[in-house]
């Protein structure tokens, strides 16, 4: 059974069907070594046989648990990691035919995002070299040009450019994320990879980097693979999303088919796992539980992968083609691409969507408050932030160490050595 | 101001818009007499804070609730909001220095458990309050088997032999959904995985068939449909063996799910308290609105951007007497910057919230 779409959901989406990223066939393995010799004793599938596209401007989520290799999937497609097989294609280059001199030109095109804003800066950088490295290794802009280029970068993710010359320890996770984002803008890519860009912040602050990344989008352009284990998240800010399940895209469709009327089992019991804010949708929800574990990529379960932890299988009698055969992503209509034999069986059920059918959907502020409002929303959004240990020094009323008007009359970004 | 309040309902046509004796309503409410009938956990007036050099911080502040037998009460907020700091005061595992707990009277089962001598508290954990925490990994000895850790509380508390220990290990862990229990034992944490674990802390925190759970973000951890499995198993639990459970989380999606009632916490305080569909169906602090807004939801049919709580968490030193979400909330107004609003009672009972805005004759309306 497929719920019924509401109107809103239904969005306009880039009709430009030239391919920005193609991926074809790619397999990421990684050998296990044991023993004194360190012979190889096996070999890791992280990512077994994955083919899709990003077409330009679009923003494809790609969703799955903890080691489903959605993260792999995310370096080969930019060749941070070599992949074992298959090829991936950036604006029609094959970039496993590019020498090094030439895919580090190619890198200035696509950039990466990285999840944890603790370890993803170095520590003993300022902000302002951070973001000025990859202006330099590209040789984009020097002197003058280069601390404005900066500045402007600083501005462009909220943050205020005169806090050039502190180091990310000052910084709040959510600022911190701010400056990954500024550094990967540093280049103007036109293809962002964006690995679990929000997963280490709280609530309210991931909501704010997630309406930088939508606003970044629509106003440079730009075209993401977004990854990220939340699917309220995916389908939030996705114009397609791609479902991994052990090393293998299961599903891949438009967000409001997906989650309206998924074809895939496992996109069905992932659906009924995500706990939703409404006490009375979660009471009126029939969750399927999968049984046990997500199994090893190592050997991964014959035929089917998801055979092992299917309600489907079972509910269909254990047919023997899921134990035997590997169920190819196959069209079901339009943009709409499942791996399994029985899809249309599952779209049968309204197993994992039940919830989503006629409920209303309440937010947080209720509508007569807004008139209550003093402060404007737009305005208090566009401030700018001071960097934590700044309004640390503030409170307990002493000066902070740095001076905060530096940014002007420094000579160049980086710190004095 | 009778012209609202036949508007509001009876449950406030009784309270003063003076907020001097709102106040004084509020304090015999919670009067220091004999601890709430019937209630398994009544926190009064708990406060505690750290000591560090930069100053004082009052990580949570004046904080009172109860909660009943066999009842799941959630609390809800972002890192640093003091409900980590609130769990661990219950059980006194504060770690001392730098924090210290202040003031307060936390009675469980009708004893102030911050009057108890040392024994008697260590009596108390792990018999009476079990606890399930965030990580599994790190919360289990690696160097001990699953079946010592067990059964190191029961032996402890229950007084059994080790093969009544034993088999009791077994009974937990079959119920806990781990297959071939037996054959386990002998099996150290790095041979389960995730999802594993947390049910090996669950069969520990049940171990004593404790009066409460004290589970603090129990499935952060874990992926989805793990996370599915261990809320299950915890709520069928808790039904079996009407265990109360103190669920500390950042999801409202879990809370939506698991609670009977919620505690929202914001820097250190509990700013808005109310039953479940109370405090999701009428919200009655713009905080709580603004962590509803924030979330990007599966049901959702809105586009574009989310309406996001600007600015950051207040630093928790030296706080003035002013609301603590002043500086992030888009109705603020004088009285929010000059003085800090009670935790005060609104339409429908047990719904409290800390707002001038939304009070009876607040602007909100």
């Amino acid at each position: 059974m497929t719920a019924t779409v509401p109107e809103a959901a239904k969005r306009v989406r880039p009709t430009d069907e030239h391919n920005l990223v193609d991926v074809d066939g790619l397999k990421v393995y990684f050998p296990i070594r044991a023993g004194i010799f360190k012979t190889i004793q096996g070999t890791v599938k992280a990512v077994d046989d994955v083919t899709f596209e990003v077409r330009k401007g679009e923003t494809l989520g790609l969703v799955g648990e903890s080691g489903c290799g959605k993260s792999t999937t995310g370096r080969a497609v930019i060749r941070l990691r070599e992949p074992t097989e298959g090829t991936v294609s950036f604006d029609g280059v094959d970039l496993g035919t590019l020498n090094s001199d030439k895919l580090r030109r190619m890198r200035r095109r696509m950039q990466i995002i990285f999840q944890d804003p603790y370890s993803s800066l170095d520590p003993r950088m300022t902000v302002g070299s951070i973001i000025a490295e990859p202006i330099e290794t590209h040789h984009l802009a020097k002197g003058a040009a280069k601390r404005e280029r900066v500045a402007e970068l600083l501005k462009m993710v909220g943050l205020d450019p005169k806090y050039v010359s502190r180091y990310p320890h000052e910084f709040s996770g959510g600022q911190r994320q701010r400056i990954g984002v500024a550094r990967a803008l540093a280049v103007e890519p036109e293809f962002i990879v964006c690995d679990e860009p929000i997963s280490a912040l709280d609530v309210s602050i991931q909501a704010q980097v997630l309406n930088l990344l939508t606003d970044l989008r629509d106003r440079l352009g730009l075209t993401y693979l977004f990854i990220a284990h939340d699917l309220s998240v995916v389908k939030h800010i996705s114009d397609r999303v791609a479902v991994m399940y052990l090393g293998k895209i299961v599903e891949l469709g438009p967000p409001e088919i997906l989650y309206y009327g998924p074809g895939h089992p496992y996109t069905r019991a992932l659906l009924s796992a995500v706990p939703v804010p409404d006490p009375q949708a979660e009471r009126k929800r029939r969750r399927v539980i999968l049984k046990g574990d997500v199994p090893s990529p190592v050997n991964p379960p014959s035929g089917c992968r998801f055979h092992t932890r299917c309600w489907l299988y079972e509910r269909l009698g254990q047919p023997e083609n899921c134990r035997t055969e590997d169920p190819p992503l196959r069209v079901l209509s339009g943009d709409h691409r499942a791996a399994c034999h029985y899809a249309e069986e599952a779209l049968k059920t309204d197993v994992g969507i039940a919830h989503l059918d006629d409920t209303r959907v309440r937010r947080g502020t209720p509508d007569y408050a807004f008139k209550a409002a003093t402060v404007d929303a737009a305005e208090q959004a566009a401030r700018f932030e001071a960097p934590v240990a700044e309004l640390i020094a503030e409170q307990l009323g002493g000066t902070t160490t740095a001076p905060a008007e530096d940014s002007k009359d420094s000579k160049d970004s980086k710190p004095a050595e | 101001m009778p012209e609202q309040l036949s508007v509001d309902g009876p449950t406030i046509t009784e309270l003063p818009s003076d907020p001097a004796l709102r106040m004084t309503i509020e304090q015999a409410h919670r009067s220091p007499s004999k601890p709430a009938a019937g209630k398994l956990l009544d926190v009064r007036n708990l406060s505690t804070q750290f000591f560090t050099p930069d100053g004082v911080i009052r990580a949570v502040d004046d904080v009172s609730f109860e909660l009943g037998h066999g009842e799941t009460l959630g609390l809800v907020g972002e890192s640093g909001c003091g409900k980590t700091v609130t769990a661990l005061s219950l059980t006194r595992l504060v770690p001392d220095p730098p924090g210290k707990i202040v003031a307060g009277e936390v009675f469980f089962d009708g004893v102030d458990v911050l009057k108890l001598s040392t024994d008697a508290m260590r009596r108390l954990r792990g018999k009476e309050i079990g606890f399930i925490f965030q990580d599994p990994l790190t919360s289990l000895n690696p160097t001990l088997t699953i079946g010592f850790q067990i059964a190191e509380s029961i032996r402890q508390h229950m007084g059994l032999s080790s093969k009544a220990a034993n088999d009791r290990v077994v009974e937990l862990l079959s119920k806990v959904g781990i297959p071939r229990a037996r054959d386990r034992l002998g099996d150290y944490p790095f041979q389960f995985s995730g999802g594993m674990r947390q049910r090996v802390m669950i069969a520990i925190a049940l171990a004593c068939d404790p009066k409460l759970i004290l589970a603090d973000e129990p499935t952060t951890a874990l992926d989805v449909t793990i996370q599915a499995q261990i809320l299950e198993l915890i709520s069928t639990l808790s039904d079996e063996f009407r265990t109360a459970v103190l669920l500390i989380t950042h999801d409202l999606g879990i809370a939506a799910g698991m609670c009977d009632r919620v505690n929202v916490m914001y820097g250190g305080r509990i700013v808005e308290t109310g039953m479940v569909d109370q405090l999701f169906e009428t919200p009655q602090m713009p905080y709580t609105w603004g962590l509803l807004d924030s979330l990007p939801r599966l049901d959702d049919t809105r586009e574009g951007r989310l309406r996001t709580i600007e600015g950051m968490p207040p630093l928790l030193i030296d706080p003035a007497d002013a609301c603590r979400f002043n500086p992030r909330c888009l109705y603020v107004r004088d009285i929010c910057r000059e003085k800090e609003p009670m935790l005060t009672p609104r339409k429908g009972e047990g719904h409290d919230a800390r707002c001038w805005g939304t009070e009876p004759d607040g602007w909100i309306k």
